[in-house]
């Protein structure tokens, strides 16, 4: 493995990266007062997303990361999306009605009156 | 020897050593991102099914507490940041003093806390038998409620009655007992998710503690300092699942308030 200096993230960094965190706070609260109806939720947590890319890229250094260590956290979001995705899929096709064309098949019309 | 940051033999070099201790608490923060992904994916399935009930819980918390308590943990993972920035360009009398200032806004963060859930014991929002989310608006004055915030609280209580009434998935319960049913079910969530969280943070202040005597012999600095890096990493953590709980928790329904 090649040898790489530690990298070193400046106070400076640290402290746009605090302000980022607190601008985000505040709007994030802000939105949250006005009525955008099913969009409020998608802005949160888009707002809250971003916020958790700062923490992680600089406070907690993912950006100067070996590509291991990368490849570890994708890795965590990865097996993350795959539970909240495949759970909700089915909380949110359960009560679906079969489609026309699922109907009309003989092959699904028997197994729907069986 | 263990703590003074020497070449172990398995390692080629010092920097590989460090990515590995660094590699391995990523190894375990992935295994709570999963763990807390969990309860996030318990809450979202439960909020989807009960939204009424979900946004009249969400806007009997404080919201300027729960603001205030995200600026403090904000501030508290940038003090620690900053304590591995000093430990790692060796300002050796610096790192404790950071890691004293994380521990200082962790335990604010944590004795709010304890305010908001003595408020809630108050309002009789604790899951059980005395639970009763129209507490509040029945008894303004053990609230401290009045004008405008007791008639919108009144409102939208009368309104979640009515919503619940309608509630297809519980054809058979009407009104109050439906609503506090379901406001129980987000304030087990409540309670569960940021018990899990404080848990988190009191496991957390415990490491700055360990931290903070080790920091005060000058045992970090440049060549050595793993260990902040590390428990910094899990600090960072607790803070990303608050960025999370707060507009989770708090924000669902603000607009209708």
């Amino acid at each position: 493995m090649a040898d790489h200096s530690e990298h070193i993230v400046s106070p400076k960094v640290y402290a746009a990266i605090l302000a980022a965190l607190l601008v985000g706070t505040v709007l994030t609260v802000e939105a949250a007062k006005i009525n955008l109806g099913r969009w409020n939720i998608i802005l949160a947590l888009t707002i809250a997303t971003i916020k958790m890319s700062l923490v992680i890229l600089f406070f907690m250094h993912g950006k100067y990361s070996s590509r291991r260590t990368q490849l570890v956290i994708v890795a965590g979001f990865f097996w993350l999306a795959i539970m909240l995705g495949l759970t909700l899929q089915d909380y949110s096709t359960r009560h679906a009605e079969p489609s026309r064309s699922q109907i009309n098949d003989p092959a699904t019309t028997v197994f729907l009156r069986s | 020897m263990h703590r003074t940051g020497e070449l172990f033999g398995q390692y080629r070099t010092l920097e590989q050593q460090k990515e590995t201790a660094s590699l391995g608490m990523w190894v375990f923060l992935v295994t709570e991102i999963l763990f807390f992904g969990g309860v996030f994916l318990a809450y979202t399935i439960n909020r989807h099914a009960f939204p009424t009930a979900f946004g009249i819980g969400g806007n009997m918390l404080d919201l300027n507490l729960g603001f205030a308590n995200t600026i403090v943990l904000i501030a508290s993972s940038f003090t620690m940041a900053m304590s591995v920035w000093s430990a790692q360009t060796s300002h050796k009398k610096l790192v404790p003093i950071f890691l004293i200032l994380t521990l200082v806004l962790g335990s604010v963060f944590l004795g709010i806390k304890v305010v908001e859930y003595k408020q809630k014991f108050d309002h009789h929002l604790i899951p059980g038998h005395s639970f009763d989310i129209s507490y509040c608006s029945k008894n303004p004055t053990a609230c401290g409620l009045s004008g405008k915030a007791l008639e919108d609280e009144k409102k939208e209580i009368e309104e979640g009655i009515q919503a619940e009434k309608g509630n297809p998935k519980d054809p058979d319960e009407g009104g109050l007992v439906a609503l506090n049913a379901h406001a129980q079910l987000y304030f087990s969530l409540y309670f569960g998710m940021t018990g899990l969280h404080a848990l988190h943070m009191i496991i957390g202040a415990g490491l700055l503690f360990w931290l903070i005597l080790e920091a005060r012999k000058g045992r970090f600095d440049a060549n050595y300092n793993t260990p902040v890096d590390n428990i910094g990493l899990y600090w960072h953590f607790v803070d990303i699942v608050w960025i999370f709980l707060f507009p989770l928790l708090y924000l669902i329904n603000r607009h209708l308030a």
